[in-house]
């Protein structure tokens, strides 16, 4: 975060130096936009605070760490679609899951539908990209995560 | 790209339900909506110190990178150079999902080709350098290493899909 800082700071001097002018619009644009896109945001939020009260982590842990771990991965698939968390909490949270036997297979699923496939976020990309460029996006995601936990499973030698 | 505005209604009668919905319970004392209420302040202060700077840099790369760097870079005949540009480009992202919506669309409105601005979307999500050491701290090296072997190629492969899908449409329509 730190470091976003610095970049931006810096960023900004440099342009200052540079153009004012220019500078000046650059501001404006991202204040417009950040007022623009605010009750999405906060929509977004709202969704995410109740969908962790309705899937805490025990839960969570719970479905993943099922024994059969084809219906560990679907859970694992569709957890991660709907779920927003930020990688501060993700990686954390895979690595408590990782030490209570969830197996590296499903913690691939999980991870990679979490950042790839949004279902919360998806009304939002549908204003900047359209719906069926967004469904396509989100199709792909899905699959491709599906691909890469197979893909972990063989290399680690958790499925077949 | 972006559709025809209308008013999103779905969305403030949500939010207003919500705040409904917290305030009640702040009234009655009712502990799980006081629970919501906290991870939604935890995730907002979290989301809103980042925002700042976020935004900056994005208003500043929307006024300085023209139109003409865009197309050089990402235009139509960047072919396979521009995926690897774009790859770069998100490996840098240090910011939430929600500000690379807008930083995407506008490379598109730039003139960037349909299938290196996906390919630019899912790079974003999936291969951040801050995240990335995260994973490699809690998941190990080796499982970084195996998903993002397997998954890059896969999301150049599918933006050029769905590029080429896209296209189709298009043209159908026109």
């Amino acid at each position: 975060m730190l470091y976003l800082y610095l970049l931006a700071g810096g960023a900004l001097a440099a342009s200052l130096l540079k153009d004012r002018n220019k500078t000046k619009k650059a501001l404006q644009a991202a204040w417009k936009m950040f007022i623009k896109m605010l009750p999405m945001i906060l929509g977004i939020v709202a969704a995410v605070s109740l969908l962790l009260y309705v899937l805490p982590d025990n839960v969570i842990a719970e479905y993943l760490g099922a024994e059969n771990s084809l219906a560990g991965i679907g859970f694992a698939l569709i957890i991660g679609s709907v779920s927003l968390l930020p990688g501060f909490i993700t990686f954390p949270l895979s690595g408590l899951l990782l030490r209570q036997g969830v197996s590296y297979t499903v913690l691939a699923a999980f991870t990679t539908t979490l950042m790839m496939v949004g279902i919360i976020t998806f009304p939002m990309e549908r204003r900047f990209f359209g719906t069926k460029l967004s469904v396509y996006r989100n199709i792909a995601g899905f699959v491709i995560a599906l691909l890469v936990s197979l893909c972990i499973g063989l290399v680690y030698g958790e499925v077949f | 790209m972006e559709q025809k505005k209308k008013k999103p209604v779905v969305l403030y009668v949500f939010l207003g339900l919500y705040l409904l919905f917290v305030a009640v319970s702040f009234i009655i004392n009712f502990e799980p909506g006081k629970t919501i209420f906290d991870h939604f302040t935890l995730f907002v202060v979290d989301m809103f110190k980042l925002f700042p700077a976020a935004f900056i840099l994005v208003g500043l790369f929307m006024v300085w990178v023209d139109r003409g760097v865009v197309e050089r870079y990402f235009g139509e005949y960047s072919g396979f150079r521009g995926h690897l540009l774009a790859i770069l480009l998100a490996c840098t992202t240090l910011y939430p999902f929600v500000v690379v919506l807008p930083m995407a669309s506008d490379l598109y409105k730039k003139g960037a080709k349909l299938e290196i601005v996906l390919t630019y979307l899912g790079a974003s999500a999936i291969c951040r350098i801050p995240m990335t050491i995260f994973e490699a701290t809690f998941l190990g090296i080796p499982f970084t290493i195996i998903r993002y072997a397997v998954s890059l190629p896969l999301i150049i492969v599918s933006s050029i899909v769905i590029g080429k899908l896209m296209k189709k449409k298009q043209a159908k329509m026109g």
